[in-house]
């Protein structure tokens, strides 16, 4: 078997008392697309905040292809391949869309090579037409795209989105869902999400937090079907 | 033996100091998140307070402990109203606009009393350890540092008031629920501290000579040693005035007095670099 | 800022009327007036300085005079002790630049705060008045050249035409070599604000987080825009001491510090020419204060800082771009409304 492209190992993250990541071992391929869900407080966040080195392991270890990378500094998971959508988007709200694209293209690229990629992530993305627009005056759902592009244009071997479809109409879920099955051809991501009509739209495996740990890992449907799944949703509409 | 008395003397004096100068910033920082780069002027208004009411014939100690703060403190209810209250929240804009203040008040103060420096004797006079010479008011200084974190202390544990003024910075919707508008609180709050300002200006007016300028000299020490302190109040206050004031007077006996503020400023470099929360941000967490 | 602000255009506009300036001035205006003029220059450079580094970088520097004073001392020093002013100029530039990278890693390889920026750039500028400050005596002396104390330096060597040093420069060249200094401060800001450097200072500015996340080192870019800002006011601290031929610790002040955050406040954070204008407007302010007896210069700029900060706090410069902004805008409108309305165009949603 080829060595994962992500791994973790007995990771955990203690915050004073909160016990946010207990004992998460995941692994995950190149080219891989995981579905991550859990009720709200089981440690998405924090678990994308960990690769990401926003967060440091209180112990365990995270290892992206092979390579110890448990405790970076916040520029490094950048720098290495792996790209985060954030829950909150986070963007340069001053600067207008395509230069928010252009500064992720830029730094691996010089200036008409970025030029280029900002110009086809935009259209991929559908947000060509807005690319002298501020980012900070968007709706929601746009802003959601334009951090997509803003990611996939530093071509990173992992992306990370936390809730991509998060406050958006059915029309725009259903182009999102589109979208990362375009972008799964050539990069690996894990999406954390609460919508599951979405995730059955784009995942062959889901991960189940539960209180920090991973509860089951298994197909949508399978997941959907399990008691303890159900039960850890009691109250909440499963469909 | 007397070389060790007098040392001691004059480390716990440049300690108290720095607390009676620094008290007040610390309660409208510690409180409300307020940087009053206008504190130094405050501070020079209470010292001009005091003179003048002595001047016009009150007694010392009268004119430096009721005339100064209670002048500084309605200073500070004016100024809180007019000024501070629109800038809450923006710390940077506070920022500026109080150094704003503290060039205003200067240019107001100048124009009135003009640029020359006035003195006033240190009361007491001086008594003897061994062959050295102390000024009694050096353990006045020390004397109402003590009380004054020790009232510090009391106000904000036993008092209403005091209760009112913590819950109301952790959570202002509570002021909201006891009845009180948080308005009145804050503006308290302030004036508060500005009496502590004052009063402070008016303890040091009998050994800096009182001079429109001569805020400046303390605006730098006051906040290193809040922010050096961190964020509770008192403890804050009380541990980097020791560590600060220690390192100033020993760097002074080892030195000249200029390098022992430079030794001082320094400190407060390296110590925030490996703090960046203050000294209570890590030690003595959670208390007052 | 406005796509005209921030086009080539404007910048070519704003180097085109300083170049016509930098011409025009020396035959229009009696020397006393040139006099001024090139002080008004050295300290528009000054204002660039911060008004680079705390409207594109972000970075509130409390101390801006530090080296703004450490440009001033060393050119001093080192053209004392060398004697032709080549090499102490470029000194003027480097030694703040250096001071600035070493107190730059301090701060922002601590990951410390705003506030702390301030207090801490604050304090550094108050040791080295301090410092400089009780250098009175004979003993204290650098080289051939003493550093004075209180007193200043006086009598500094003028600036000569490399390699020769009798050849010093007259109060017009004086004035053109301000100038020039000026311009192509300006258009080197400019041109680095367009460039991939600039732009992510200014996306650091924005948006730290996000930044780090792309794969920047923003502590990398946070210190060479301070380090940057640093050399800048060096060489005005360089050409003020030319100015005047002298120098003197108050140039370290708290005073200093606060005049420079004036004019950045008033003429507009977020531009550089808003630093300019607001540092002539204040200095010529200052002058004309200083000319009579009621209100003295403390009670005047405190009020305006004061005024400026509740009331216009975007500064002049914005706010007039502002005003003509919407009133260009509102000279094309008329044609835009017979513009016939476009059908409904289809979203991105349509999948």
């Amino acid at each position: 078997m080829s060595t994962p492209l992500l791994e973790t190992r007995m990771l955990n993250v203690r915050f004073g008392g909160v016990h946010a990541t207990r004992d998460v071992n995941f692994s995950l391929q190149e080219n891989e697309l995981r579905c991550v869900i859990g009720p709200n407080g089981a440690g998405k966040s924090t678990f994308f905040k960990l690769l990401t080195g926003q967060t440091k392991p209180t112990s365990g270890q995270i290892l992206f292809r092979g390579k110890d990378i448990s405790n970076m500094q916040p520029h490094q998971p950048g720098q290495l391949g792996i790209g985060i959508k954030t829950q909150v988007p986070s963007l340069f709200n001053g600067l207008s869309v395509w230069e928010n694209v252009w500064l992720s293209a830029r730094r691996t690229n010089p200036k008409a090579k970025a030029d280029l990629i900002t110009r086809d992530t935009l259209e991929r993305v559908g947000m060509l037409s807005h690319k002298d627009n501020l980012a900070g005056l968007l709706a929601h759902g746009l802003r959601q795209w334009v951090e997509i592009a803003v990611v996939i244009a530093a071509d990173p071997a992992l992306i990370l989105l936390d809730e991509p479809a998060a406050g958006m109409s059915d029309a725009e879920v259903a182009r999102t869902a589109e979208l990362i099955l375009e972008i799964n051809r050539q990069h690996a991501l894990v999406v954390v999400e609460h919508d599951m009509s979405f995730i059955r739209m784009i995942a062959k495996k889901v991960t189940v937090l539960h209180q920090g740990a991973i509860v089951r890992e298994d197909t949508p449907d399978r997941v959907m079907a399990d008691p303890l799944v159900q039960q850890i949703y009691l109250g909440k509409k499963a469909h | 033996m007397d070389l060790a008395i007098i040392v001691i003397i004059q480390v716990l004096y440049a300690v108290a100091g720095l607390v009676i100068v620094s008290a007040g910033l610390a309660v409208i920082f510690g409180m409300m998140k307020v940087i009053n780069l206008a504190h130094g002027e405050f501070m020079m208004l209470g010292a001009y307070a005091t003179i003048t009411a002595h001047g016009l014939g009150l007694n010392l100690w009268l004119a430096m402990l009721v005339v100064a703060p209670i002048a500084v403190g309605l200073v500070g209810v004016v100024l809180e109203r007019l000024v501070i209250r629109r800038l809450y929240g923006r710390m940077v804009d506070t920022m500026l606009a109080t150094w704003g203040l503290s060039l205003l008040l200067v240019g107001i103060v100048t124009s009135i009393a003009g640029n020359t420096t006035v003195g006033v004797s240190a009361p007491l006079g001086s008594f003897s350890i061994g062959a050295y010479s102390v000024s009694s008011y050096t353990l006045v200084i020390i004397a109402v540092a003590v009380v004054l974190a020790l009232a510090i202390r009391w106000v904000l544990t036993k008092t209403s008031w005091g209760l009112i003024a913590r819950g109301t910075m952790q959570k202002p919707e509570m002021a909201d629920a006891l009845g009180i508008s948080p308005g009145r609180v804050y503006s308290v709050t302030f004036a508060v501290g500005a009496a502590l300002s004052g009063l402070a200006g008016a303890l040091l007016a009998p050994l800096t000579g009182v001079v429109p300028t001569m805020g400046g000299a303390f605006i730098a020490k006051a906040f290193i040693t809040v922010i050096g302190g961190g964020p509770a109040i008192l403890a804050g206050l009380v541990s980097a005035s020791g560590l600060f004031g220690a390192i100033n007077q020993l760097g002074t006996f080892l030195t000249t007095p200029v390098l022992g503020e430079v030794a001082l400023l320094f400190t407060a470099i390296v110590m925030l670099r490996l703090l960046p929360q203050g000294i209570t941000g890590r030690f003595f967490k959670g208390s007052l | 800022m406005t796509a005209f602000a921030s086009s080539w255009r404007s910048a070519a506009l704003t180097l085109a009327i300083g170049v016509v300036l930098l011409l025009a001035l020396p035959g229009l205006v009696d020397d006393f007036t040139l006099i001024q003029l090139t002080i008004y220059a050295v300290m528009a450079i000054l204002g660039v300085s911060l008004g680079f580094i705390w409207g594109f970088g972000g970075i509130l520097c409390f101390g801006q005079a530090a080296f703004f004073g450490l440009g001033a001392y060393t050119y001093a020093i080192a053209v004392i002790n060398i004697g032709d002013s080549t090499i102490p100029f470029l000194l003027a530039i480097v030694v703040p630049a250096l001071f600035a990278a070493l107190l730059g890693y301090v701060i922002f390889y601590g990951r410390l705060s705003d506030v702390y920026m301030g207090v801490i750039t604050l304090t550094v500028t108050l040791i080295l008045f301090n410092l400089v400050n009780s250098t009175a005596g004979p003993e204290w002396k650098i080289g051939s050249a003493p550093l004075g104390g209180f007193n200043g330096i006086p009598g500094i060597p003028t600036l000569n035409v490399p390699g020769d040093p009798d050849a010093v420069l007259s109060q017009q060249s004086l004035f053109t070599v301000s100038m020039v200094c000026l311009l192509l401060v300006y258009a080197g800001l400019r041109w680095l604000i367009a460039s991939k450097l600039g732009r992510v200072i200014i996306a650091a500015k924005e948006n730290e987080q996000r930044v780090l996340l792309l794969g920047y080192d923003a502590r990398v870019y946070k210190l060479i825009c301070f380090s940057l800002g640093g050399a800048i006011a060096g060489l005005a601290g360089c050409l003020f001491a030319n100015w005047g031929a002298f120098t003197s610790p108050t140039i370290f002040g708290l005073a200093m510090s606060a005049q420079i955050i004036i004019w950045v406040i008033v003429g507009g954070l977020g531009t550089l020419v808003g630093p300019v204008v607001g540092c002539v407007v204040i200095q010529w302010l200052s002058t004309q204060i200083g000319t009579q007896q009621t209100f003295n210069s403390n009670l005047v700029l405190g009020a305006i800082l004061v005024v400026f900060v509740l009331l216009v706090p975007r500064g002049i410069v914005p706010s007039l771009g502002d005003v003509i902004a919407a009133a260009w805008r509102r000279r094309r409108a008329p044609a835009a409304k017979q513009a016939i309305p476009a059908p409904l165009a289809p979203t991105e949603t349509a999948g």
